[in-house]
């Protein structure tokens, strides 16, 4: 039998601003460096979770995401959640933080701080600590939003029962600039699912 | 040595991204790991790195490590008798 998908609430994270469901949910100061903006949405969302300062900007950006859009969903459906996540830049923000470290022969210091965060994957791993998910993950690499991709992904894990609740999206992060898109699809939602529906909230920002 | 101290709370802080501390927060004698600072294996790679990069003293033996980085008490003393620059 075909199982229903919808989708229960979707976020954008760009130019200091998240919204959510297509409404601002909070916009900072725009000459406000990634950093900054993070540290102060951290604070004012009493987030307490001290990890979060040792994230890389990619990790930061997919978490703060996830922590709008799961903040009201059970353990029991965060626990088999799958996320299903995508971008341009891969880690690319944090490879060339590592590749600075290690350029000069006489002054070799590389941070495994920092290289434990040169895989974009790592961002999924960050969120399924925070809310003990286990469900299946994958993250692609691509030039463009790939809707058609992650929709028949997404489609595919719901259909064959590997999960009931999948997170998606979009987080890219390159020198300072940004954006996450990220969409909560489960068999219940106020959204309906399709490939059409996501493009058109994809590009609400 | 109070000063170099002050200048490891310091480091530990920034270089560990321990938002939440101050160097007063910090008790020469608190356990560094575990339930003290709550640091984890890739901080204790961080803090080799650092002995390394600001001190010249090479660790490599990782019981060693776990010996030396206590409390800022036992690692300022370390410091103190092994470092090269």
């Amino acid at each position: 039998m075909r199982k229903n998908k919808n989708i229960i609430a979707y976020c954008h994270i760009k130019d200091n601003t998240i919204s959510v469901n297509g409404s601002t949910l909070l916009t900072k100061k725009s000459q406000l460096s990634f950093a900054e903006f993070s540290k102060q949405v951290y604070k004012e969302k009493t987030i307490a979770y001290p990890k979060f300062f040792k994230m890389d900007n990619l990790s930061k950006l997919a978490f703060l995401a996830s922590e709008v859009l799961l903040e009201n969903i059970s353990s029991k459906d965060k626990e088999n959640m799958a996320i299903v996540l995508s971008n341009k830049s891969s880690s690319l923000d944090t490879d060339k933080k590592h590749q600075d470290a290690i350029n000069d022969k006489e002054n070799y210091f590389p941070s495994p701080a920092v290289f434990v965060y040169t895989l974009p994957n790592i961002a999924i791993g960050e969120i399924s600590i925070r809310h003990q998910i286990k469900g299946e993950n994958a993250f692609f690499v691509s030039n463009t939003f790939n809707e058609k991709l992650i929709s028949q992904y997404a489609s595919t894990l719901i259909q064959n029962e590997k999960s009931t609740h999948i997170l998606c999206g979009w987080v890219d992060f390159d020198d300072d600039k940004y954006h996450a898109f990220m969409y909560l699809v489960a068999e219940d939602g106020d959204h309906k699912y399709s490939q059409e529906f996501i493009k058109k909230i994809y590009n609400e920002n | 040595m109070n000063a170099l101290k002050k200048e490891l709370k310091e480091s530990i802080i920034e270089q560990l991204n321990l938002e939440d501390f101050n160097v007063e927060d910090i008790e020469d004698n608190d356990v560094l790991f575990g339930d003290g600072l709550g640091l984890d294996s890739i901080d204790a790679l961080e803090l080799i790195v650092m002995l390394d990069k600001d001190y010249g003293i090479k660790l490599t033996d990782p019981q060693e490590g776990k010996a030396i980085f206590a409390s800022i008490e036992v690692l300022a003393t370390y410091i103190a008798e092994h470092r090269t620059k």
